[in-house]
């Protein structure tokens, strides 16, 4: 469904770690490119997770964050089959979304 | 699909704190975070980096707050251009604990600022940067 992000939700000993890959350049708006034409800035400003539909990560985020941004949480109480969700949203009004259940290591 | 999911967020994007990012220092970045008066040093704030990092492009970095009542984690990078790299709000159940891969500049003090029960703290530590990531 979404080649741009990649998401595992593993639970360990009552603990769910989250581990979250994003596609996204990620530009500054300092860097010249090839032709030395300033590219403009072009990344990731804000980035939600969820446990089955609840809130549970917000975050806001800089240039300052890497090209293909990685991401990990972890989360108390889940259960295995519980939906994990984590949304972005960019500078441009660009946005990704993926889901995955959580499964027990 | 792709719009449907945006309209949420794009109400969201209001919330975006430009006067933080855009900061060119620590102090008028932490400001813009509402970080009031002076944030007290904490051992019980877990950063962990490299001491010395190869390419600044990516530098990953973990943060672990042990304070009770975390709420939000900060992340600075001092001598970045724009030092507010990131901030994490953390609630129902969530632990107050990331592991994130940033950009550095240069050589820097590398900060978390820690928000919990009301109040601010922080630790610091340097990384040596061999070859610059911020361009």
């Amino acid at each position: 469904m979404n080649d741009t992000m990649k998401i595992r939700a593993q639970l360990k000993n009552d603990l769910t770690e989250i581990k979250v890959l994003m596609s996204h350049p990620m530009e500054t708006g300092r860097r010249k490119n090839d032709f030395g034409d300033v590219e403009p800035a072009h990344f990731i400003q804000l980035v939600t997770a969820t446990l089955n539909g609840k809130t549970v990560l917000e975050a806001q985020w800089g240039t300052g964050i890497s090209k293909n941004p990685y991401l990990t949480f972890r989360l108390k109480g889940a259960k295995a089959g519980d939906k994990v969700a984590v949304k972005w949203l960019d500078n441009k009004g660009e946005s990704g979304a993926i889901e995955t259940a959580v499964t027990a290591a | 699909m792709a719009t449907t999911l945006a309209t949420p967020l794009r109400a969201l994007a209001a919330v975006w704190n430009k006067p933080a990012f855009d900061s060119r220092d620590v102090e008028g970045a932490l400001q813009g975070l509402g970080v009031g008066g002076s944030t007290g040093p904490s051992r019980d704030i877990v950063l962990t980096a490299p001491d010395m990092a190869e390419n600044g492009a990516i530098v990953q970095i973990e943060v672990e707050s042990r304070i009770p009542d975390t709420e939000a984690i900060s992340i600075l990078v001092e001598k970045n251009p724009t030092p507010l790299i990131a901030n994490f709000v953390f609630s129902n159940g969530a632990l107050p604990l990331l592991i994130t891969r940033i950009k550095m500049a240069e050589t820097s003090e590398l900060k978390a600022i820690v928000k919990a029960g009301g109040k601010y703290y922080s630790v610091s530590r340097k990384v040596e940067v061999a070859l610059g990531g911020c361009g």
